[in-house]
């Protein structure tokens, strides 16, 4: 079912038995001083006997814990470290073969007779299982760190991703044109009006440039790109749009996720206001609820189908775009759980004909909330 | 004196298109403006413009589709189809497919220079119209024009579709919602026992002798993975299996409508796909 289950890394696997040997070469050392009878020469073959059967037990034996049981590797197939009682038992499974097998092994190969074979096997054992759990500890920490940096790089790599796609869908060249031919229009009969409109224009390409950079930005600029935005959209819509953004003084400073709301407004215009012969109107407003925010942007537009369409679709699901339930929301989604994890909620309701009402609740920020 | 009719859903642009329209072809009296495609349809059947502008993204019904409405429905005896003249912000595929259709069309922000090239080509072919008109010859020649413009219309639309046809595998099986299941089941109707799809709101119909179901997939999306052999477009709204076409029948409007075996409905055949059935 799942072929990267008993995919091995080669050279990862490489890797690892050569830091083995080098390991065992200094396990050696140890038990020479211990037991300076024998000699290192024996002892090395012991103490790579016992430790190579070790880690052949775990590097392998760790293939059959499911993945989902595992902790991400340093590739995204690859099989990191079993989490929890599982990477335990494997350890002690695997320093149970080593002892048992490794001391036989080496007997073998060095032609000894059982009763010669070791010295103190309680010793021997405690100094097998230190190492064992010495040589563990230090593959699941390296193991874990390689895992979390792929999970940063990926996480870097989702977030330019998004950013571009908030870039692109906030450039629309249809919007452009549109607002350029409106702007057009207004120099010849409202020169001061194509001013303003310039601005916001202005405003508005500047502020979605800044925000595919930055991280977070006061609500109150939020609502001031939002105001930016419908007022270019007012100018071209007339009579069919009527909005209003309301922003309680307290909560300008609280920061957010750049154009967070942009997205929704902008949903609700192209999918909730623009299908409507008279349009309608949108309401954005913040508030405060206990310790949450709470922001909430409503149309009164089309509205669609809420939860999961009836019906069966045929073919590829390329109708983002013309669907009104694509990017918008799935992007929203995607933002709020990277930028709060659980403490941020996004709820959305909508019925056909009755409008859509887009619920975002985010942790207040202030600590020394009044 | 030439009359026009506007559509465009953004009031200052529709203005603007009125203003720029007003210098570079004086004597042309625009009779209205229209804020989306179905009401651009009802004015442009009631008002017999000899211009009509239309912009592509308009509520409720595009401009595409206004057209494609507009020429099934207009009649012919009262005098010619309106010539056509599109207009858009930015639709890099609907342009390319405007000039190999060779369809009139203006960009946003409308710029005098280009517009002066479409008021000329507009003009040339009213000319052209009035002159066979002089000659005792107009229904022909409206005749001719409406069904031109429905074969430029047809083509462009095929034009824009989003797949080519034989790009995608074709479909065997529609999987269809079983009503009142609320989703949870899914019955798969064989492509062969199809008699008709029909676009209804976000959804397509699906008739087949015992019956009818519901595929929530557009009509637009759902065509390029038909084989256009085996199913036929015969109206913006309907495709039929071109098997089960009985007959065949023209009105007295020249309007054609056909019949399937196995279902006593008549469909609408749209002037657009008229050209199928022109041996009859």
């Amino acid at each position: 079912m799942q072929p990267a289950r008993f995919r091995i890394e080669w050279p990862s696997v490489l890797l690892h038995g050569l830091q083995v040997l080098a390991f065992c070469c200094v396990i050696a050392v140890f038990t020479t001083i211990i037991w300076p009878d024998p000699g290192y020469m024996r002892q090395l073959v012991f103490s790579n006997c016992i430790g190579m059967l070790t880690w052949l037990t775990i590097e392998f034996g760790r293939l059959l814990v499911p993945p989902e049981h595992c902790h991400r590797g340093p590739g995204s197939s690859s099989h990191g470290w079993p989490r929890g009682w599982r990477g335990l038992v494997l350890t002690a499974a695997g320093i149970a073969v080593g002892f048992l097998g490794g001391t036989r092994l080496a007997g073998l190969l060095l032609g000894d007779t059982i009763q010669a074979r070791a010295h103190d096997p309680t010793l021997a054992l405690l100094v097998t299982i230190a190492a064992g759990i010495v040589a563990s500890f230090y593959f699941h920490a390296r193991g874990r760190q390689a895992g979390l940096q792929a999970d940063i790089a990926a996480a870097e790599r989702d977030a330019s991703q998004a950013r571009l796609m908030l870039l692109q869908s906030q450039l629309e060249p249809h919007m452009l044109f549109n607002t350029l031919a409106n702007l057009r229009a207004l120099i010849g009969v409202d020169p001061a009006a194509a001013q303003r409109m310039l601005d916001h224009l202005d405003d508005f390409l500047r502020s979605t440039l800044a925000a595919s950079r930055a991280s977070s930005h006061p609500l109150a600029a939020e609502f001031e790109r939002l105001r930016d935005y419908l007022a270019l959209m007012a100018v071209r819509m007339g009579p069919r749009l009527a909005f209003e953004l309301r922003l309680p003084d307290e909560l300008g400073q609280q920061p957010v996720p750049p154009l967070l709301l942009q997205p929704l407004v902008e949903n609700a215009i192209r999918h909730g206001l623009e299908p409507q012969r008279d349009g309608g109107r949108i309401d954005v407003s913040a508030a405060r609820e206990g310790d949450r925010l709470v922001l909430e942007v409503h149309d009164t537009g089309a509205g669609f189908e809420p939860g999961a369409p009836p019906g069966p679709r045929v073919g590829p699901d390329g109708d983002v775009g013309s669907q009104g339930t694509g990017f918008g929301l799935v992007q929203l989604r995607e933002r709020v759980a990277s930028a709060y994890g659980d403490r941020g909620r996004v709820e959305i309701q909508s019925q056909p004909g009755a409008g859509t009402t887009v619920r975002i609740a985010l942790p207040l920020s202030s600590p020394g909330w009044p | 004196m030439t009359t026009a009719l506007i559509a465009e859903d953004e009031p200052l642009l529709a203005a603007a298109l009125q203003a720029e329209l007003a210098r570079a072809w004086p004597e042309l009296r625009v009779l209205a403006i229209a804020g989306d495609g179905a009401s651009a349809v009802e004015q442009a059947l009631a008002l017999r413009p000899d211009v009509l502008f239309l912009d592509i993204r308009m509520p409720v019904m595009d401009g595409l589709d206004a057209a494609a409405e507009l020429a099934d429905r207009w009649d012919e005896s009262g005098g010619p189809f309106p010539a056509l003249a599109f207009v858009t912000a930015y639709d890099q595929y609907a342009v390319r497919a405007f000039e190999t259709q060779a369809l009139d069309y203006v960009l946003k922000p409308v710029r005098p220079e280009r517009l002066a090239r479409t008021v000329q080509r507009l003009r040339a072919a009213r000319a052209g119209i009035s002159a066979t008109g002089s000659a005792n010859e107009a229904t022909v020649a409206s005749d001719t024009s409406l069904q031109a413009t429905a074969e430029q219309l047809h083509r462009l639309l095929a034009a824009l579709q989003p797949a080519t046809p034989g790009t995608a595998p074709a479909l065997r099986q529609l999987p269809v919602g079983t009503p009142g299941s609320g989703g949870a089941t899914i019955r798969m109707v064989p492509i062969d026992e199809v008699l008709y799809l029909q676009a209804a709101d976000k959804y397509v119909r699906v008739v087949t002798a015992d019956g009818e179901h519901l595929l929530r997939t557009p009509l637009k999306e759902l065509l390029p993975q038909l084989d256009p052999q085996q199913f036929w477009q015969v109206h913006r709204a309907i495709v039929v299996r071109a098997d089960a076409i009985d007959t065949v029948q023209r009105d007295e409007a020249g309007r054609l409508r056909l019949s399937l075996r196995g279902s006593a409905e008549w469909l609408a055949v749209s002037r657009l796909y008229a050209q199928r059935f022109k041996a009859m």
